[in-house]
């Protein structure tokens, strides 16, 4: 399908399944713009969203639960200035949505209410996934099979296996906004992801591992290329590795991160702290240091909202921009903000596509999309190979950010010693932390192995929560402060 | 004050929508089958630098509904409440149950332990908070803040904010309970320059049931204003193996980490560090743990359970021992024990207070490490194995030395707990786990 023809089939479905059932043509929608323009603002914009989600879930063998959801929904936001007024409402009816922008306009001084006389347009998109519908790519009994061919699968690989919980979720979203400059954008947005996590127990100790992915696909991703099998493996793996660490080493070393997941130290270290809404209030770390050098030569770091089929990836930003691959430090240099509209009017720059909302109950924020580090040269043994004692860490859990002091954690899940070039004995989770604005300058060596992460990252910042990518290859970072408890 | 009120309109709706689910959940054939219907408003406006950031005006609704049809269960939620698109999201849950395995264990909660009476808390205050007000409000508080201290040069803005919901849940065993509650809060929150090119940021909040009860605005600015001052010039320390003492807003975590160990989830997964810990003793002798879910006015108050089960004041660690875990009606039944009452939680969980205040913990660590805040999520319930960022100060001589970040603290809960040298009496109510600060014997700090 062309792109074209993808967004004229979204923006038509997005008006069948949104508007239309509540009268709401061009005509309604100049109406309710034209209520809050009339009142000193410089922006508006409207966004219909209808999501259907569900989940299932199985442990003890079997699927014992499941759920769905269904959300719908307009948020209605006016902009003055540095000022935002908003308000939403679940149900799609004028009279609610004139009321939604009858609260939003108060922020801005009166005027005459007027028509917005939109000259309405359709504006570009991207064409990186279908509008699949997960939910009805498989039979419910077929779901509930693949999550108990996990669960044995996850079993025979050991009799110390003693707990699988996995769980598959999908959703499928619509949206529809419209800008007070006329551009009308849709998308259909599918999800899906396939968690697995076990519990493995020998001489009375117990570990746990995880593993899992997905993307804007359908259910037929697990099925290809033996994917849902191959979560339940890793899972195992990692468990059984963990029953052989020993306690971490802490205080700070020479750390190499493998490639994939452990990107999700560009995701804390450096991506939040470029989100526009931080810098132009001044509050990041990184604020007024376009230009300057931040990372080492050999770091270039990207946001990329257009790979396809990714779990970050978008064919329309929630304001209707397109997303894009934006540099955000170039051989060392930073170079890019992420940016919504909002932000990059009031900086005086080009929106990059990364306006995002959880829902059309949340006011749309600069939001990551897969942010990852390009490839260099080195092969990764010869970067093990080079650390004579440190830590080499290649499974992460979550992490964390203070963007304004700079400082960010992220924590192992899978990590060894490295003791003379080799990898040693595992060792037990701990956390990491540095500093923003100078870890990046303290990368020695990047490897040629850049890989991204499976599809199973979510991001949350001011309560809202979207789903993210990062990757990153092989990397030698010379000091970071490892928090094991040997000293 | 206790004249029989007319049920206002929302709560009879909402009471409706509930029996209605219940009946189309009967009319397909389910056995049993439980309904959570809400409702909530809210208002929340921020000032930054004086002047309106945002007004967000909230309103929103949900009904969830879970089917039974004998052992097999299936859920769904809708926010539409027309009748079809409630049909709809019944029959979704019906489709559920049929695909879901047979499990014996579960069912809504057993007739026996449903709360009989619902005694009022006194948790609704709504707040009829007009938009001038609270834009007067934050702006006051922010300015405050600005004027405390003169390395305080910006700002992530101070917000007032207010909600006020109603929710149901009805069961198709008979149970109907009502809760209306409302929460307000204020917060700041500034950033101070250190002259260095080094930036700080903290800040301080309140958060209530009645509007009345909120400290005074400027009083919330100034402390945020403090608190981020003294982080100014922080810098990492060697790593070490010392007393830390975690400030009361932080040790709240240690508490939740606790919880979701001895949750009826974790202990039937066996996927918690404290599994068969019932009746062992996991802190020292004087340690007191309760939950009291019936306090007046407080945040975690409930007079049932999310399954209409009875809350009730009782002890969770007394005299240093776990006497029980937190259960619901599945879990227990798994373990052949019986709910606790803890469907969706815990209900405000007191920690009992020692003599100490701050200062006093501060002179009785002597020197070690106070903890202010915690990043990250370097916590394995399996093992409990403890690991996360933080920030706070250096202790010498029982006083604040200088400020201390880029650091981490690591230990296993187990030892934490049984490490515990004295609770503080600086007891922080905001939240649903209420504690003051803790003093821990020996962690290791990983810093330069």
């Amino acid at each position: 399908m062309t792109t074209e023809t993808l967004h004229s089939r979204n923006l038509e479905r997005a008006r069948e399944s949104l508007l239309a059932p509540a009268g709401i043509g061009v005509s309604e929608l100049d109406q309710i713009m034209g209520r809050m323009l009339g009142h000193q603002v410089d922006y508006a914009d409207l966004y219909f969203q209808y999501s259907r989600q569900e989940s299932w879930s199985l442990e003890e063998g079997q699927v014992k639960s499941g759920s769905r959801h269904i959300e719908q929904g307009v948020g209605v936001r006016a902009i003055a200035g540095e000022k935002t007024g908003f308000a939403y409402s679940d149900e799609i009816v004028l009279p609610a949505l004139l009321d939604a922008a009858t609260a939003a306009r108060a922020i801005a001084r009166g005027g005459q209410e007027q028509t917005a006389a939109l000259a309405a347009r359709n504006g570009s998109t991207l064409s990186l996934y279908e509008p699949a519908d997960p939910l009805l790519s498989l039979e419910d009994a077929a779901k509930v099979a693949l999550l108990e061919r996990v669960e044995q699968e996850a079993r025979r690989l050991d009799p110390r296996v003693k707990q699988v919980m996995a769980s598959l979720g999908g959703s499928q979203e619509t949206i529809f906004v419209m800008r007070s400059d006329g551009v009308m954008a849709a998308d259909v947005r599918p999800l899906v992801r396939l968690n697995v996590t076990v519990i493995v127990e020998q001489n009375g100790r117990r570990e746990t591992g995880s593993s899992g992915g997905g993307g804007r696909t359908d259910y037929g991703y697990f099925l290809t290329e033996d994917r849902a099998l191959s979560y339940a493996r890793e899972a195992v793996r990692q468990a059984l590795v963990n029953l052989e660490a020993s306690p971490a080493p802490a205080g700070t070393m020479q750390v190499i991160l493998g490639p994939g997941w452990p990107g999700i130290l560009l995701h804390e270290a450096i991506g939040h702290g470029l989100e526009g809404d931080f810098n132009r209030k001044g509050t990041s770390a990184f604020a007024g240091r376009l230009g300057e050098k931040i990372a080492a030569e050999s770091c270039t770091v990207v946001d990329d909202g257009t790979v396809p089929g990714r779990r970050g990836s978008l064919n329309v930003d929630d304001e209707g921009t397109p997303t894009q691959n934006t540099v955000l430090i170039e051989r060392g240099v930073l170079r890019g903000y992420i940016l919504d509209r909002m932000n990059a009017r009031l900086m005086g720059m080009a929106p990059t596509g990364n306006g995002r909302r959880e829902s059309y109950a949340h006011l749309p924020m600069p939001r990551m999309t897969n942010t990852y580090m390009l490839a260099g040269e080195t092969p990764p043994e010869e970067i093990l190979a080079s650390v004579k004692k440190g830590l080499y860490a290649v499974n992460f859990g979550g992490g964390q950010v203070d963007i304004t002091s700079g400082k960010f954690v992220f924590s192992a899940s899978e990590a060894y010693l490295i003791e003379n070039g080799r990898i040693g004995r595992p060792v037990r989770g701990a956390t990491i932390i540095g500093n923003g604005p100078d870890v990046l300058k303290r990368v020695a060596m990047v490897g040629n192995d850049l890989a991204l992460d499976t599809g199973v990252g979510t991001c949350g910042k001011d309560g809202q929560s979207v789903p993210v990518g990062v990757g990153q290859p092989t990397l030698r970072i010379d000091g970071m402060t490892v928090g094991g408890t040997e000293e | 004050m206790g004249a029989i009120i007319a049920k206002d309109q929302e709560t009879s709706s909402l009471e409706d929508l509930a029996a209605q689910a219940l009946d189309i959940a009967r009319r397909q054939g389910a056995s049993a089958a439980e309904v959570n219907a809400g409702f909530g408003r809210g208002l929340s406006v921020t000032v930054r630098k004086g002047e309106v950031e945002t007004v967000e005006h909230h309103r929103d609704k949900s009904l969830s509904v879970t089917v039974f049809f004998g052992d097999r269960s299936g859920s769904a939620s809708t926010s539409d409440f027309r009748t079809q698109a409630l049909s709809e999201a019944v029959m979704a849950a019906c489709v559920i149950a049929r695909h879901t395995a047979a499990d014996p264990y579960n069912g809504l909660a057993d007739p026996a332990h449903l709360a009989r009476e619902i005694p009022d808390l006194d948790l609704h205050h709504p707040w009829e908070l007009a938009m001038e007000e609270a834009i007067d409000r934050a702006r006051r508080c922010e300015e405050a803040a600005f004027a405390a201290d003169a390395r305080i040069r910006n700002s992530e803005g101070a917000s007032v904010t207010t909600h006020d919901g109603t929710d149901v849940y009805a069961t198709s065993h008979g149970f109907l309970g009502t809760v209306r509650a409302s929460r307000h809060g204020l917060s700041c929150a500034v950033l101070g320059e250190d002259g260095q090119g080094g930036m700080q940021r903290d800040y301080d909040y309140a958060s209530v049931r009645d509007a009345r009860d909120l400290p005074d605005v400027e009083e919330i600015g100034r402390r945020a204003a403090l608190r981020t001052a003294r982080r100014l010039g922080a810098r990492q320390i060697k790593t070490c193996q010392v007393p830390v003492l975690f400030e009361a807003q932080v040790a709240r975590s240690l508490v939740s980490h606790l919880l979701s160990a001895i949750s009826g989830p974790s202990l039937y997964r066996r996927s918690s560090f404290l599994v068969d810990s019932v009746d062992t003793a996991l802190f020292p002798a004087w340690a007191h743990l309760y939950e009291e879910p019936h306090r007046k006015k407080a945040m975690g108050s409930a007079p049932f359970d999310s399954e209409g089960v009875e809350t009730r004041t009782r002890d969770l660690i007394k005299d240093g021992v776990l006497r029980r875990y937190c259960l619901d009606s599945y879990s227990a039944r798994k373990l052949g024990l019986v709910t606790t009452g803890n469907a969706g939680g815990v209900h405000n969980l007191m920690v009992a207070p020692g003599t100490e205040d701050l200062a006093g913990l501060l002179r009785q660590m002597g020197r070690g490490l106070f903890v202010t805040e915690l990043i990250g999520f370097g916590i394995n319930h399996v093992t409990g194995d403890y690991s996360r960022g933080a920030a706070g100060f250096w202790v010498e001589g029982g006083e604040l030395a200088y400020p201390v970040e880029e650091i981490t603290i690591a230990s296993n809960l187990r030892d934490m707990y049984k490490g515990l040298v004295a609770v503080g009496r600086d007891v922080d109510y905001r939240h649903n786990v209420c504690s003051g600060s803790w003093l821990i014997e020996r962690m290791t700090v990983a810093g330069a």
